[in-house]
């Protein structure tokens, strides 16, 4: 199997609208991404592009609708989507065509646009309810992360304000990430245990938003990087995915057994026997502040029911121990769904090769894990990367 | 490369932006209408809420009884054997109080929504429904409950034919 590295990234701002079409902000990210790697369209073999339900933007056939500006005019290209997973998955996609030997260069570029859709975007979500089960109560999407939260807090006995520590952290973390869109340097747990009930145990501040944005990352052979002696890299070493039946009423919420079979396959492939040890940092899915603690679970880098204690501890901050979401996350950069990417795999990248600026990990770090996570409850996507 | 990249492209937009039409844009409004067919496990389930009853689907290999019923089993994927009717009772498994409707829109009298895991299926086995006869404060995973149904003649073959879950009463297990 061929060794691939990811040589660049690039993503636009994070914003609940953005003016551009997402054709034109998968151009700026696209660019900058090949730009910072040095390359040009020419040298790029093929695209995959990573976005989620077409719903989002109006548009059936989105993968094609974004072609243009996700550079993949006339050239082997694939729209893949697994929900709120894309954001890691897309990755893992571009990394095969790579890893296989079919490639030697990939554009990986992922978009969302949810500000079209008039008034709120989650009107959208009632589309991916059950609908002879699910879509007779009129459910809200909000209401999965709380029946998920309330079970994992009650199950393990956490209190709401270890939670919390997790969105202070992010969004905290957030204000040295130009494209963020809800950094905030003065958020205390108390802002949000005080914000607004939406359906409890859910406050206003456990979410991330609804955002508009896009991210690319390229990928490339190790033969191609070291011919083009390409400096800044860092290494695919495992990826793993996983997932679980739609019957989500059928299994306890408590722990993501997806996620963990996900994350075993990609250290298992990075001969990772001991994540705790072996693994410096994290970019967990933390679309909601409780996510981030149920995903280190999941990545086996907290036992169950131990990561809100870590938090609490400050092992996760930027100078802790381990770091967790040091990029702000998409409680503080934004939840663009797939363009997500650029706060997992972009943060890695930029991370493990010395250039995330003031978001930089003061202690030196080698290995990291990014994990994305979608759909009802029940898919995980993973990476690992060594600089 | 953040550190060394000094243009972060994108155009914040405000609502007023697009609501006051204060940008150039466009507008559209999808007109789509869907009927699903039930299918094999879902029409009985449906027909049977009618009548007032839960049923569930077995499979011999596993062991399991599978609820809501499928005609297929994922983990032994082999066809399921045969229909069983599970209790009306059951256990909340977890809930949320809501005050937002479908749309996202604040609602004051919050809804008391989650899983309830039904006695007679496999271990932790349900499904999501309303609870009701109980306040937000009286709620509390492990609780028991039973089914409160509709009138038959006012029963549609839908899960709303459960009006909601309530705790049990005196006398009932």
């Amino acid at each position: 199997m061929t060794k691939v590295g990811v040589i660049g990234a690039g993503m636009t701002l994070f914003r609940r609208r953005l003016e551009e079409t997402g054709k034109e902000l998968c151009f700026e990210a696209t660019k900058m991404a090949l730009d910072s790697a040095g390359l040009t369209r020419g040298d790029v073999d093929m695209v995959v592009c990573g976005t989620a339900p077409d719903a989002f933007d109006g548009v059936a056939m989105k993968g094609e609708y974004l072609l243009d500006g996700s550079g993949g005019y006339r050239k082997p290209y694939t729209r893949v989507f697994t929900g709120g997973g894309t954001g890691v998955f897309s990755t893992i996609a571009g990394w095969w065509h790579v890893a296989s030997g079919l490639a030697d260069v990939v554009l990986v570029v992922n978009e969302e646009k949810m500000s079209s859709c008039q008034p709120h975007p989650q009107s959208v979500f009632a589309h991916i309810w059950d609908p002879i089960l699910d879509r007779p109560l009129k459910p809200n999407l909000v209401w999965i992360f709380a029946m998920e939260m309330n079970r994992y807090m009650t199950v393990y006995g956490v209190k709401k304000e270890d939670i919390a520590r997790v969105a202070v952290k992010n969004k905290r973390n957030a204000v040295g990430h130009p494209c963020a869109q809800l950094a905030d340097p003065n958020i205390t747990v108390d802002d949000v245990l005080n914000s607004e009930v939406m359906a409890w145990p859910v406050q206003r501040l456990d979410i991330s938003p609804p955002s508009d944005g896009a991210s690319a990352v390229v990928l490339a052979s190790e033969d191609f990087i070291r011919k083009r002696r390409i400096k800044d890299r860092a290494w695919i070493s495992g990826v793993g995915w996983c997932i679980d039946s739609t019957m989500w009423t059928d299994r306890d919420l408590v722990f993501p057994e997806y996620v963990a079979r996900a994350a075993k396959h990609a250290y298992k492939m990075a001969k990772i026997d001991e994540p705790r040890r072996q693994i410096d940092f994290a970019e967990p899915y933390d679309p909601f502040d409780y996510k981030e603690l149920h995903h280190l679970e999941g990545l086996l880098l907290a036992d169950k029911g131990e990561a809100p204690i870590l938090t609490r501890e400050g092992v996760t901050e930027r100078d802790g121990k381990m770091p967790v979401c040091p990029s702000g996350g998409l409680l503080g950069v934004g939840n663009p769904i797939a363009a997500t990417m650029g706060m997992k795999i972009g943060e890695l990248f930029w991370q493990l090769t010395g250039q995330a600026g003031k978001r930089q990990i003061p202690h030196e770090v080698h290995t990291g894990v990014s994990q994305a996570w979608g759909d009802l409850m029940q898919y995980g996507s993973v990476v690992v990367m060594r600089g | 490369m953040t550190a060394r990249i000094s243009r972060w492209p994108g155009v914040e937009l405000s609502a007023a932006d697009l609501n006051e039409r204060k940008v150039t844009q466009t507008r559209f409004r999808p007109d789509a209408k869907y009927a699903w067919s039930a299918g094999e496990a879902m029409s009985r389930f449906l027909a049977e809420l009618q009548n007032g009853r839960l049923i569930a689907r077995s499979c011999r290999r596993c062991e399991r009884i599978l609820f809501p019923p499928r005609m297929f089993c994922e983990e032994c994927f082999r066809p399921t054997d045969e229909w069983i009717f599970i209790q009306d009772t059951g256990t909340i498994e977890t809930f949320s109080v809501s005050y937002l409707d479908t749309d996202a829109k604040r609602i004051a009298e919050p809804i008391l929504v989650g899983v309830v895991s039904l006695d007679g299926a496999s271990p932790k086995m349900g499904m999501m429904h309303f609870f009701g006869e109980m306040t937000k404060d009286e709620i509390r995973i492990g609780m028991r409950l039973k089914a409160e149904w509709r009138p038959p003649r006012e029963r549609q073959g839908s899960v709303l034919d459960i009006r909601y879950f309530r705790p049990l009463r005196k006398g009932e297990q």
